[in-house]
């Protein structure tokens, strides 16, 4: 499978995808548009509270090509940060008291600088997260160690395991993959991670396998707590329900298997009020791998920069003019604000 | 309207109030009690109701408990399961009266 970008798809240009989602909500279902819902919430303009989370994308690269994917990413894809970039980033990290710094991708461990970059955080004082996708751990001996690298710098660990079974996870992620995770799964315990009594964090990612809503966060974790227990001896902290938001290979998948208007629709009725208060922008910054800054990892991948000119580039960086920043709104957020609401932590409500 | 059964009406449900209300807040109310974490989890009574919309042959019923089973983490396997178990349920009640069948017969014959 390859990307879309390889593709050259038109849902590999961000404008298309914008266009898309926006017709469907005003003219297909002829239901409010995103603003609209915000404004009727007293959440318009969305305002930052904090700068609690640093998200950095160190890159497109990745192993597997999963039919989801926001970020469009793939062995195909060769864009990654390079040192520079990430010194810049260690630069605007330095002068602030943003507490976590939360690397992603791709794989952001294919990114040949990637663990001087971990090393630099950490002796900034930074708490690390990196979502590993599991699957890198076991692809190449030279990434073998990476369950020892996090240890030993007290790395939290957040991988996607869309289910407790293969056939769905295959089915979302790419023939093979739940066998790999478990087996890299096994191999993070075995350090330590996920275990009572050490605070080595591994946390769990679950997303639908398909056109529906994740239901209740705690049910699901017990859940995948009870199987991967019983059936795999494996361990894990907590799990994040994440809802799939509608772009890229996701927007590709629903519009394809005809189920998009359905999902807005759903999306759009299952509004929270609660969840939007809380939406991850709000207390986040996303980096993109060429340095350029945006409310978050969808706005990045739909090209829509901080409302902040001065300041969308990391070099400008300005903890202080950020925070005074509207955060850009459009009609994929709806994927943050429904039913129990969604982010890269898992449910806001 | 083309047919008696529109997906669209499985929408509109909520909106049986408008003919009479006080009855259908009640209706709700009660609905959303029993499905909610009790003795039973709401996954199992997702389950459970998956189940029985296949013996009440509900087409909205089969729809939107086919999506709750979904959003609350069953897999295909148990869904399937489920509905094998309102099967052999309803098989066992044509055969067991078999027993009634036998009864007469054996009352008839000599």
């Amino acid at each position: 499978m390859k990307s879309l970008h390889a593709l050259h798809h038109k849902l590999s240009k961000t404008d298309a995808q914008i266009e898309i989602l926006e017709d469907s909500v005003r003219n297909k279902l002829g239901l409010p548009l995103f603003q609209q819902k915000m404004q009727d919430a007293n959440l318009f303009p969305l305002k930052p509270t904090s700068l609690d989370i640093f998200q950095i994308n160190l890159g497109k690269m990745c192993n597997q090509v999963c039919k989801h994917c926001h970020v469009d990413a793939g062995p195909d894809r060769k864009e990654i940060m390079t040192r520079e970039t990430m010194q810049e980033c260690l630069d605007a990290l330095a002068v602030s008291d943003i507490p976590t710094v939360d690397m992603t991708g791709g794989a952001p461990e294919m990114n040949p600088h990637f663990r001087w970059f971990v090393e630099e955080c950490r002796a900034l004082g930074k708490h690390v997260m990196v979502r590993c996708n599991l699957t890198i751990i076991v692809a190449n001996p030279k990434y073998h160690d990476l369950p020892e690298f996090y240890r030993k710098h007290n790395v939290e660990v957040v991988s996607s395991l869309p289910f407790y079974n293969a056939d769905k996870t295959d089915r979302q992620r790419g023939t093979g993959v739940f066998k790999d995770s478990v087996r890299a799964l096994k191999m993070l315990n075995e350090v330590g991670y996920g275990k009572e009594g050490t605070d080595l964090l591994l946390n769990l990612v679950y997303n639908p396998a398909g056109a529906f809503l994740p239901g209740s966060q705690d049910n699901l974790k017990r859940q995948f707590k009870r199987v991967l227990r019983d059936e795999f001896e494996i361990e894990f902290n907590d799990l994040y329900a994440i809802t799939n938001i509608p772009i890229s290979r996701y927007l590709d998948y629903l519009i394809s298997s005809g189920n998009f208007e359905g999902y807005m629709e759903k999306l759009i009725n299952s509004f929270n009020p609660s969840a939007a208060q809380g939406v991850m922008c709000r207390s986040t910054l996303s980096v993109s791998w060429e340095g350029y800054v945006f409310d978050c990892d969808f706005n990045q991948m739909l090209e829509l920069p901080v409302a902040s000119p001065a300041h969308q580039h990391i070099r400008n960086f300005d903890a202080q003019a950020l925070m005074e920043r509207e955060i850009v709104l459009n009609q994929h957020c709806y994927g943050c604000t429904a039913g129990a609401g969604s982010s890269c932590g898992g449910a806001t409500a | 309207m083309k047919t008696y059964y529109d997906p669209e009406d499985l929408k509109k449900f909520g909106q049986i109030g408008q003919f009479q209300k006080g009855l259908a807040d009640k209706f709700f109310a009660y609905y959303g009690e029993v499905f909610a974490e009790g003795a039973l989890t709401a996954r199992e009574k997702s389950l459970i109701a998956l189940a029985v919309a296949h013996t009440v042959q509900c087409p909205y019923c089969i729809d939107a408990y086919s999506v709750d089973t979904l959003e609350k983490g069953c897999s295909e396997e148990e869904m399937m399961e489920a509905i094998h178990v309102a099967a052999a349920i309803r098989g066992g009640a044509s055969l067991v009266h078999g027993v009634q069948m036998m009864n007469k017969v054996k009352e008839l014959s000599m």
